[in-house]
This record gives C-alpha cells, structure tokens and sequence, in this order.
C-alpha cells in the first residue's frame, strides 16, 4: 500500500543480482571458466618412457607418478604399453604406476603420459603427521667435520629455512673448508646433505623435478631439496640455495623412496619427453570440474543430449527479457504476450531469414485458410483443432515443396511450434475481423520485430556461452525482469501518444 | 499524465484486490452486487447457461422488439450484439443489417464456448433489455448508444468522459478504434473538449454537432451512482461505464477493472494530480453522496 514495502523488495533484487554476479566471479576464478569464449590455456604433456630388457618370465614395473606437484594441476593421466595390464595405485603418499605381464622378452618400452595446467595456486597436500628425522651414525673424524659444519650454520640461522641455506653455501666448493672437503666427494653431495640436516632435527628429503621445455626429448630428471619447516615441505636448489619451486619446474617425484623399480627385467631407465598444448580455456574446465568435485554446480556432467536441451532452454530467459523490455520500456504491442519468444527459439534453430520466410509463409497460408473456417462457425475447440492440423499440414507441405525444389532451408519449418503458430493464426484472424487488418499489421510486425530482436540477442555466441556456462546469470535476468516489473515510467510509445495532449498545457 | 505502467503498478496492482475482479469482469455478477448497492442496471431478460438452453431463445425472443445478448466475462466491447427492431422474422441489428435467428444462435454458442471471453474459458451469455438512449445525447452519436465513462478512485469520481460512436468507430464506443472522446466537467457535466484518435476536433465527425455544448442531465445522480459502485465491488481503482437511458435514467452498463488511459486525452488533462490529491485526503469520506459532492467541488474546471 505504501512506498515502505517496496524496501525489502529492492533489498532482494539487489541481492539476487550481486548473488548472481559473484557466484559467476567466483565460478570463474575457481574454475577457471572464462568470460569469453575462444580463450586458450597452456598444458603441459609429459611423457615417461620406461625402457628395460626383460628376462623370460613375468614383469612388474612400479613408475611414482606425481601426485600433487606445486604449481600445477593434474588434467588427465593414462598409459600406452601393449599387452600389459595398467593401474594406478595409491599408497601412504606416493602414487605409482603399475604395468604387468605373465610372459615378457625382450627389450620393452612403456609410456606413462600426463597433462599438467600450471596454476600457481596449486600446492602440495601438508603431511598430516612430522615426519621422522633418523639419526646417521658417522666415523671419526666425519662424526666431528659434520658436527662443527652444523653448529657454523646454526650460529649463523634462526630457521630451518636460514639452517639450509647455509648449510648448502658452507657446502659449496668455493667455500669449503678442511671440514667439508673431508666430506664431500662427487656424488653424495646430495644425500650427505640430507643426512646432516636430519642429524640436526630438520626433517629432509630428495624431491626429483622435471625442467619444462617445449618439445623436449629424453630428458632427466633433476634431485632437490625438500626440507619440513614444521608446516610443509620446502624445496631448495641444493646447488644454489634458492628456495622455491620455479614456474617451470615440475616435481615429479616428492617423498617416494624409487623412482622406478622393475622386477624381473634389468637395464631400467626412465627418460621424459615434453610438449606445451594449448587447450580452450572451456574445455579445460569441463575436464577440471568432473574431478575436483565441483562440477554438480554445472551442467558439465549431464548426458550431451541434456545438455544440448539446457543450452537452449537457458537462453529462454534473455528472451523473457527481451520481451518485457519490449514491452514495459519500449512499448511494442505483440500478439501473444510470449509468442515472440518462441518465435524466436525457433528461429535460432533454422537461422533467420530462412524462419522469417517459412514462418511468415505458413502464418499467411493459415489465416487464408482461417477465412473459410471461420464462414464454417465452428465450436472455438474445434475450430483451433482443425487449425493445428492444418498448420502441420502446411508445414509438410512447405518442407516436401522446398526440399524438391532443392531448399533444404524448406525442412526447417518443422522447427516452429505447431500449437503456438495455430494460437497466432486464430488470434490474428480475430483481430483482423474486429480490429481490421491495420491492427494485424500493427501487432504483426511488432511481434516480428520483438522475435527478431529476441533471435538477434539469442544467437550471439557470448549469449549462449554465459548463459550455459554461468547459469547463475539468470538470478541477474531476474533480478533485472523483476525491477522492469516496478518501473512506472512512460513506455516510450506513450511519449508519441501522448503527444497531443502539450497543445492542452 | 497517468502513464499505463504507473497505471499498472501504482494503481491498479495497489489498489484492485485480485478476488475482486471476477466481480467486474463476468457482467452477470456485476448487475447482481451492484443491485444491492441500489445502482440499477439493464433489465435482465435472460441468461444462457448451457448449449441447450437456446432453444428456449427463441421463445423468449419472440414478442420482443428490442435487446442486446452480451457475453458475460466479454471485454472491449467485443460480442456484443444489438438487436434493435424485428423485420418479419428477421432481426435488425443496430448497424441496420438483418440478420435470421440461427445467427443469433450461433452468436450465442460462440460465447458460451469462451469466444469472446477473457482467457477464452467457458462463458455465459446474457441478454439485456435495449438501452434506449436519451435523445438529448443520442442525437450527437453515429449508431449505437453514447456512453459516459467515469473513473472512481477510492470512491471518489475523478475523471469522466462521453464516448460517441462513429462510422470509423464502426458503432462501437471504443476510442482506440475511432471513437469520439468528450471530456466532462465532474463539477457540472459539461463537455470539455473532444478527441477522436487522439487529435482534438470540435466536430462529431458523422452528425457534425458542435461537441462543445454538451450537457448531461442529471449529472450529480450519475456521480453518486459512479461512487457507490466503490462499496459494492470493493475495487479502488476502476472504470465504471453509465448509459442514460431515456425511460430509466442513468443505468449501469459495465465496470472494468483496468480502465484505459484514453480519457485523459479526451479531457485534455493528466489524471495524475486527481489521483494524488485523493491520496492524501487525510479524511476520507464515507458516503458516496459526500465524495460525489467532494470531487464535484475539488474537480470542477474553473
């Protein structure tokens, strides 16, 4: 009754349309689902080749696979080797890759291949429980050199973090003293540094990364360093200190005790091979949402032919809009207060100008025919009955004619709303017997006008794309319908209408 | 000026309760609260509930000269049939053509089967006696019977018009289809000023008259009815349409819940600032005579 009540309505379009809003934000930056289509991603796909001679008998070759690398996602994982049963198998925090067969000879090649989405929000999984740091047991005088290398660093460190760095640059040949050159040869450096840092009560790993290059071939994988700060593990370069994971470096192996082990075939050697892809920016999403457990938010995971209908049924709405816009703002008279819109549905399907024809041709057919139905004075049931049928009528006839005439644009006819286009014609030919045909053009044209502009909004590909993709938009459209349902202003058309009325003022 | 979204949202959601409108759209329902209320309608000769109800049309029909068969949740105006005389066994419509009683019947199945109704649900059709216009308005009318519409807000009379029929208007007292629109004065009943497709024009474009002298007669009678309609149907914002007739006076034809916009051009004025004044009444009054009387003395030009 009075303007107080209007608040809380206000309130609530406004928060639906933020809702919609944000909840398409916030879709988009955790699933990556772009705003416009076309967009493009870089992957990376990296393939592990597994080479090794079996000896007759039977194989089993165990690869760790990552598992959650920082700094990138896993999109797809599967494995090429014939003949040789595959599968993945998870184990208190390492994944790994099992191949097997009964009767195996020879030299054999097996493939693991995998594509990875660099996401720089990407982290590795916190280790539930502190890991152990298990004592090593030196000889003198190692047990004193790795003694006095420990306290120099811990005199010169606060953190773990600082404890390393050190410990690494103490270690590293231009600074070498008697102590670490006394433990130090070419090829423990790494695992010496392991075991000092655990002797000293910081938990430490090798972690093994992958260089990404594009279209590299036989590569190597690199050892670093991981140590546990209390929270995570860190990852260091062992030969420069730097702590952290580069963009393009991809931990392949992080806290599994082999890389590779194969029972029953010798000569084992794993190389690694890389392409950078790009992928549509939607698809990739599409491939995300089915495993990180938020695709029951989308359609991405309804049968196609569902999805097909949703993609249509969804862009319903911005024709709804359209139609009030039309008009409540605009003021466009039309036949039927949503007959614009299914016209318009339609001719999304058959594409413009072949509808325009086809639906104008069987509307024009219909209402001469009207005529002689309505010198019949049928009951109003049987009279719209009578026009259904011939309005399918019509349409077979158009489709049969057009397709001998070689128009396939003929058949889609069969595209409009039989039921609806029978509504038209009555409500047309009534209007034109007690409003005269001026009307019917009238409201004719505006209907037309109204579908074309429904067709024209419809059609555009970012229309489809944000209304299939963000379905939440439509809380926007809601919104927005809804506040066109208040608006009390003049339709432009009455501004003409009422025109006359300034002589008066 | 009242603009059709404002009328919509400010006025008619606002004021019109939706169980009220099954009261104004079905003209049966209508002629029987309104009775109540002592606002006298078209003598009721009959009404058609059922297919085979027709056959007894015909023996109803047989010694009158004169009647109107309208459906009852009709709008606009449309089915509506005036008979006006008999020609033998002919009927003469009021546009002057003849036509046989099976036409009448067959008028009459279409409206039972919704034809003419709102939402194209079954309907009933009923027959009324012929309005006899008063020569001193029919004179100014091409055909058919001049009508006055005045709208009532919240009880309150605040704009009327006289609609004549025209050859354009084809007998129908429609303004969108060519009718002429004569604005009244509320405070006396004088014509203001007349529009025919929204263009002002000082002559009825058939019988040329000068529209400029109209008076209608009893005018304060007709408010009072207007405003009393208000208690009988509850609906704050409506169109109440009259007819004078020349043996009875001023009867009710019909009232319509969505009134159009029209008058405002026939009058020459927005009927915007009526409205608000009405709204701000602090005190509202109670009888209809009181607001007939009120809106007679706060709405009279000059």
């Amino acid at each position: 009754m009075t303007t107080r009540s209007r608040l809380p309505f206000y309130i609530a379009v406004f928060l639906l349309i933020s809702a919609g809003i944000s909840l398409a934000v916030w879709r988009h930056i955790e699933l990556g689902i772009p705003w416009l289509t076309g967009e493009q991603r870089p992957v990376w796909m990296v393939e592990a080749r597994i080479d090794f001679d079996a000896g007759d008998g039977s194989v089993l070759a165990s690869l760790n696979i990552p598992e959650q690398p920082p700094g990138f996602r896993i999109l797809t994982e599967q494995a090429a080797s014939p003949g040789y049963g595959f599968s993945i198998i998870d184990s208190s925090g390492s994944r790994r890759a099992e191949w097997s067969k009964r009767e195996v000879s020879g030299p054999q090649t097996l493939y693991f291949k995998a594509q990875f989405i660099p996401d720089p929000n990407a982290q590795s999984e916190i280790p539930a429980r502190k890991p152990k740091t298990p004592n090593t047991f030196w000889e003198e005088p190692e047990a004193t050199a790795v003694q006095e290398i420990l306290e120099q660093a811990k005199a010169r460190s606060s953190t773990p973090e600082s404890m390393t760095r050190e410990l690494i640059r103490l270690m590293q040949p231009d600074t070498r003293t008697q102590n670490t050159t006394l433990l130090v040869s070419e090829d423990n450096y790494l695992n010496l540094l392991v075991d000092m840092l655990n002797h000293s009560g910081i938990a430490a790993r090798i972690a093994d990364g992958l260089r990404l290059e594009d279209a590299r071939r036989r590569q190597q994988l690199m050892p670093y360093l991981q140590i546990y700060n209390g929270e995570r593990w860190l990852t260091f370069n062992p030969k420069t200190a730097e702590q952290g994971v580069p963009d393009d470096l991809l931990l392949w192996r992080q806290g599994s005790a082999s890389l590779l082990d194969v029972v029953g075939g010798e000569n084992s050697e794993v190389s690694f091979s890389m392409l950078r892809q790009t992928v549509p920016a939607l698809q990739l999403a599409t491939m995300e949402s089915a495993s990180n457990g938020l695709g029951f938010l989308s359609f991405y995971e309804l049968p196609i032919e569902e999805q097909s209908m949703f993609r249509m049924l969804l862009l319903l709405p911005l024709g709804a809009l359209m139609v009030a816009f039309m008009r409540i703002v605009i003021g466009i008279r039309t036949s039927g207060t949503f007959m614009p819109v299914l016209i318009a549905v339609a001719f999304v399907q058959t594409t413009l100008i072949p509808g325009l024809i086809a639906f104008l041709s069987v509307v024009s057919i219909g209402l001469l025919m009207r005529g002689y139905l309505s010198s019949l004075n049928l009951l109003l049931v049987s009279r719209i009955s009578a026009l259904i049928i011939l309005v399918i009528f019509i349409t077979a006839g158009l489709s049969i004619i057009g397709y001998q005439m070689g128009f396939n644009t003929g058949m889609t006819v069969t595209f409009f709303p039989m039921v609806i286009i029978a509504w038209t014609i009555e409500r047309m030919s009534i209007l034109w017997e007690e409003e005269g045909a001026h009307e019917v053009m009238v409201q004719g044209a505006g209907s037309l006008f109204v579908a074309i502009c429904a067709y024209l909004l419809m059609s555009a590909p970012l229309a489809s794309h944000l209304t299939f993709n963000f379905p939440e938009l439509h809380l926007v459209i809601l919104g927005l319908i809804l506040l066109m349902g208040q608006y009390t202003g003049y339709k432009l058309s009455e501004l003409r209408r009422f025109t006359p009325m300034k002589a008066y003022d | 000026m009242l603009n059709m979204n404002r009328r919509n949202v400010d006025y008619i959601a606002r004021y019109n309760e939706r169980s009220s409108y099954p009261l104004v759209d079905n003209k049966l329902k209508t002629k029987l609260v309104v009775a109540e209320y002592g606002v006298k309608t078209p003598k009721l000769l009959q009404v058609v509930h059922q297919q085979h109800e027709i056959s007894h049309f015909r023996e109803m029909a047989e010694d009158l000269a004169g009647f109107a068969i309208k459906p009852a949740k009709g709008s606009g105006g449309k089915g509506i049939t005036v008979i006006t005389g008999r020609d033998g066994e002919e009927y003469v419509k009021a546009s002057g053509s003849r036509v046989d009683s099976s036409f009448l019947e067959r008028h009459l199945t279409n409206i039972l089967a919704g034809l003419y109704s709102l939402a194209g649900t079954p309907d009933v059709a009923i027959v009324e006696n012929l309005v006899e216009s008063a020569p001193s308005l029919a004179k100014y009318s091409h055909q058919g019977v001049p009508d006055i519409r005045i709208i009532v807000f919240q009880g309150y009379p605040v704009m009327a018009m006289l609609r004549l029929a025209t050859t354009a208007s084809d007998g129908k007292a429609n303004l969108h289809q060519g009718a002429v629109g004569v604005g009244l004065d509320i405070g006396s009943g004088r014509g203001l000023n007349a529009v025919q497709f929204n263009r002002p024009i000082t002559l009825h474009p058939d019988t040329g008259l000068a529209l400029e002298n109209i008076q209608i007669e009893a005018w304060d009678e007709m408010l009072e009815m207007a405003s009393r309609c208000y208690e009988a149907t509850g609906l704050g914002y409506m169109g109440v349409d009259l007819v004078v007739d020349a043996n009875e006076g001023p009867l009710l034809l019909e009232l319509n819940a969505r009134p159009g916009l029209a008058i405002q051009m026939a009058n020459g004025r927005g009927l915007l600032p009526r409205l608000r004044a009405i709204e701000s009444l602090k005190r509202p009054h109670f009888t209809p005579l009181e607001r007939s009387r009120f809106a007679m003395e706060t709405f009279a030009s000059s």
